[in-house]
């Protein structure tokens, strides 16, 4: 009885008909491919990304130089420099982040006092050189001015959980 | 000798000491921030309340005195309670910016607010807002993060001696200000931002520059005067950012003077980074090490001993001077000096130009004589161990020959001339009897009054009556010598002075004029004047181009006093040991391996490679480079020369106490300190 019951299944294609029913069966599901730079997944708005500098609303920058985000970042990515601005305020005048030192462990901006430093959503930044990596003050506060709305309204959205 | 009950553990104490004190006794803390161990007891900030059973009330300890059987606790709820109201209130004027205060991370309140205070603030009103006060070129104030302890004014008023600043209005509008805002015009006046437990008084020319964790802390040795102050040096990177006193209650207790902290941004500008050669065409042009050692060769070799002489500098270091010594010994010369301000003094005995006594010494010395000298800017902190001796009321008279100046205390005036000197000698003078009535009389002889023609009488005379009044006895020395130059007692004890034969700094330079000098090594003398060297060809090896530099045919960049490891002796007579903070800039080398270099070069190598090596040389030398940071008492013995001396006046051989030395020359904030306190006193022509 079993050896004609196992004929039986092998004349008859059962375990293909049953494999490719399984294949066919997804053509009728949703798909989960996206189609990656036209089309994009979620992301949180506690994504850590590019880094940015933000400025305030009325142009200020908002890094006062207190090398609190220096100090913590254990991947020694973040060099500054600071002196008395010509109006006596507490300005960097070199605030550097080694791309290819960093770890996106996002403790910057946890340390950040005023939220000058942010890691902003942005992922898509590689580059073809090694030295474009090296970000200076000027990218960064570029970066903040490209990605402020966003920027903005992740750290409203992510308020509330603080 | 009250006996004491803190926290369950019985001490016994002096009588006077306060409760505070007998807690760090038993090494239990007690957070304060008007409390200063140097300073008078306020007791405003209410910090270290403590509680002693049967006071209805937490008490301050600092200002409560330790009593026979008190019952003292210091870890009760009572106490942690008090301690974060007073916090709490403290914080509510306090404008909470620590990102933007330099003090940050180094700050006492930030400190005792994470220790002892509320995790939050409840106050929501508006917080007071104070305007900030000129203080001069060397402090930046806040004054709204002031939290009114008083140190400040307190310092002024006692350590400094120049009451600067006092406190408007009571409570809460209570505002630390400089009299007349014209800058607080003192010699220690840096010492205000160490003193500042919060903020409100930082350091201007360090303003924001960096964040005391991301420094690296070499323990060194100040060369700026003769005291040898105990100093840290932070440095980033190859950069000296400021300059901090260490702990050395013989020395410098725990301050140091505004040209020691400040002039460090001059290691940054006119500096020697490279050898230079005069070319043909007679100006200096870059060159390399091997360019500049076959220029000296070519020069020096051929030429005999006596020919060659060297002079060292105010700045330079015992172990340059041994190996230069060593290297001109080799050459058959004799011609050596290392007095580069023309000081005649007899150097055969080391009591003859120490400060015997010791700086602590003078806290036991209760009638001093300062003869031609100004401690007040040849060396700010033995001035201020003057003025402690004289707080204390020991110190029961101060009198001066020479120039009559603002030391702070109240001084007799003798007269500045040196006739008077000599009446003081020869026991004529009426001060004398003062002076041998004293039970510890001190003389301190400045190194101005030795610059004279007559200094080996001066020298005399100072001995002569030292002898007469019986400052030198058994157990006690009162002769003292206050030297100016960090430099200079070092380079007395290897005996870079003219050897047998040998020509004095007047000879040298004599002979330079009329040619039987036709090498001379500066090293690091830039006091000379370049014209008296004549055609002969100068060799200058130091870290600035100041004027020996400029003399100079052959440039060799040295080292300053943060980039090598050197030894360095103070007035006293104590070797210690600076230590290398950053590296020498560019090209410059370590001296004593420049002079070990060229003696190879010369074809006549010196016996020691390393450092180690040349310090065991030291000790042979002068077996006193072997004890460091003690002080070998010297031997008393006739030094001098009687002679007459000159009825000239005693004359400062300082102008400007803020520049003095090729570092503080090359400053820009001492340029400033210069301009805000000096120029207004100056009379109108030299300030053109």
């Amino acid at each position: 009885m079993a050896l004609l019951d196992r004929t039986a299944r092998g004349l008859f294609l059962v375990e293909l008909v049953k494999g490719m029913a399984l294949t066919f069966s997804y053509m009728f599901r949703p798909r989960a491919t996206i189609n990656y730079p036209y089309e994009r997944g979620p992301t949180s708005p506690r994504f850590r990304g590019e880094h940015a500098l933000r400025r305030y609303p009325n142009g200020e920058e908002r890094c006062i130089a207190c090398k609190l985000c220096e100090a913590i970042c254990p991947a020694l990515a973040i060099t500054i420099e600071a002196e008395p601005r010509e109006d006596g305020s507490r300005r960097t005048t070199r605030y550097d982040i080694d791309m290819t030192k960093c770890i996106y462990c996002g403790l910057c901006q946890e340390a950040c006092p005023v939220d000058a430093i942010v890691e902003g959503p942005n992922l898509e930044f590689a580059t073809e050189t090694r030295e474009e990596l090296f970000y200076n003050k000027e990218k960064l506060l570029a970066n903040g001015d490209r990605w402020e709305a966003l920027i903005a309204a992740n750290l409203a959205a992510d308020a509330p959980y603080r | 000798m009250p006996k004491l009950t803190i926290d369950g553990i019985e001490v016994e104490v002096a009588p006077g000491t306060s409760v505070l004190q007998a807690c760090e006794q038993l090494g239990i803390e007690v957070p304060r921030f008007c409390y200063h161990e140097r300073l008078s007891v306020p007791a405003n900030c209410r910090m270290c309340l403590v509680e002693v059973e049967r006071s209805p009330k937490p008490v301050a300890s600092c200002a409560m005195p330790a009593g026979e059987g008190m019952v003292v606790k210091t870890n009760t709820d009572t106490v942690h309670k008090a301690r974060k109201g007073v916090m709490e209130f403290l914080l509510i004027n306090h404008p909470l910016d620590c990102p933007i205060c330099d003090q940050g991370g180094e700050c006492d309140l930030q400190d005792q607010a994470v220790s002892y205070g509320y995790d939050r603030g409840r106050y929501e009103e508006n917080k007071r807002a104070v305007k900030d006060k000129y203080m001069g070129p060397l402090i930046r104030t806040y004054m709204t993060r002031c939290i009114q302890c008083t140190r400040c004014i307190r310092f002024v008023d006692e350590i400094a001696g120049v009451p600067a600043l006092g406190g408007l209005a009571r409570g809460e509008h209570l505002e630390i200000t400089p009299a007349l805002e014209a800058g607080v015009n003192s010699e220690m006046s840096g010492n205000l931002v160490d003193v500042c437990p919060v903020g409100a008084l930082t350091s201007k020319p360090y303003a924001y520059n960096a964040r005391p964790w991301e420094l690296r802390k070499t323990e060194s040795i100040d060369v700026m005067d003769a005291v040898g102050s105990n100093i840290r040096v932070d440095a980033r990177g190859g950069e000296v950012l400021r300059v901090l006193p260490r702990l050395h209650e013989d020395v410098n207790e725990e301050w140091i003077s505004d040209k020691t902290r400040y002039a460090i941004d001059g290691l940054k500008r006119q500096r020697l980074d490279r050898p230079y050669v005069r070319g043909a065409d007679g100006k200096l042009k870059p060159a390399t090490w091997a360019e500049a050692f076959a220029a000296i060769k070519a020069r020096v070799a051929p030429l005999p001993g006596n020919k060659v002489a060297g002079i060292a500098g105010d700045l330079v270091d015992v172990e340059s001077v041994v190996a230069l010594k060593d290297l001109l010994t080799k050459l058959g010369s004799a011609n050596m000096d290392c007095r580069q301000d023309g000081a005649l003094f007899d150097a055969s005995n080391r009591a003859g130009y120490i400060f015997n006594t010791g700086i602590a010494g003078i806290e036991n010395a209760d009638v001093v004589l300062l003869i031609g000298t100004n401690p007040r800017w040849e060396a700010p902190l033995v001035n201020a161990r003057i003025r402690k001796t004289y707080l204390t009321g020991k110190l029961k008279k101060v009198a001066v020959v020479g120039q009559n100046f603002d030391l702070t205390y109240p001084t007799e005036f003798l007269g500045n001339s040196g006739s008077v000197l000599s009446a003081l000698a020869d026991g004529s003078h009426p001060f004398v009897e003062t002076l041998k009535a004293a039970m510890n009389p001190l003389i301190i002889l400045g190194a101005g009054a030795l610059r004279r023609g007559d200094g080996l009488a001066v020298q005399a005379a100072a001995r002569a009556i030292a002898e007469n009044v019986g400052a030198v006895r058994e157990g006690w020395n009162g002769f003292n010598v206050l030297h100016l130059a960090a430099g200079r007692v070092g380079a007395l004890d290897a005996g870079f002075l003219p050897g047998t034969g040998g020509r004095d700094l007047a000879g040298i330079l004599a002979g330079a004029q009329s040619g039987e000098i036709e090498a001379v090594y500066l090293l690091g003398a830039d006091e000379i004047d370049g014209a008296k060297l004549g055609k002969a060809f100068v060799i200058y090896q130091g870290h600035h181009g100041d004027r020996g530099a400029h003399r100079a045919d052959v440039i060799l960049p040295g080292a300053a006093y943060t980039e090598k490891n050197a030894t360095y002796v103070n007035t006293e007579g104590r070797v210690q040991h600076a230590r290398f903070a950053t590296f020498p800039l560019g090209e410059a080398r370590e001296d004593w391996k420049i002079l070990r270099a060229l003696s190879t070069e010369l074809g006549r190598p010196l016996p020691y490679d390393t450092l180690a090596q040349l310090r065991q040389r030291l000790v042979q030398v002068n077996p006193v480079f072997g004890s460091l940071d003690r002080l070998v008492p010297a031997v008393w013995a006739p030094f001098g020369q009687a002679g007459v001396i000159a009825d000239a006046h005693f004359a400062s051989p300082i102008e400007n106490f803020y520049m003095t030395d090729p570092i503080s020359r090359a400053s820009q904030t001492m340029a400033q300190c210069t301009e805000a306190f000096l120029k207004p006193a100056l009379p109108a022509a030299a300030a053109e």
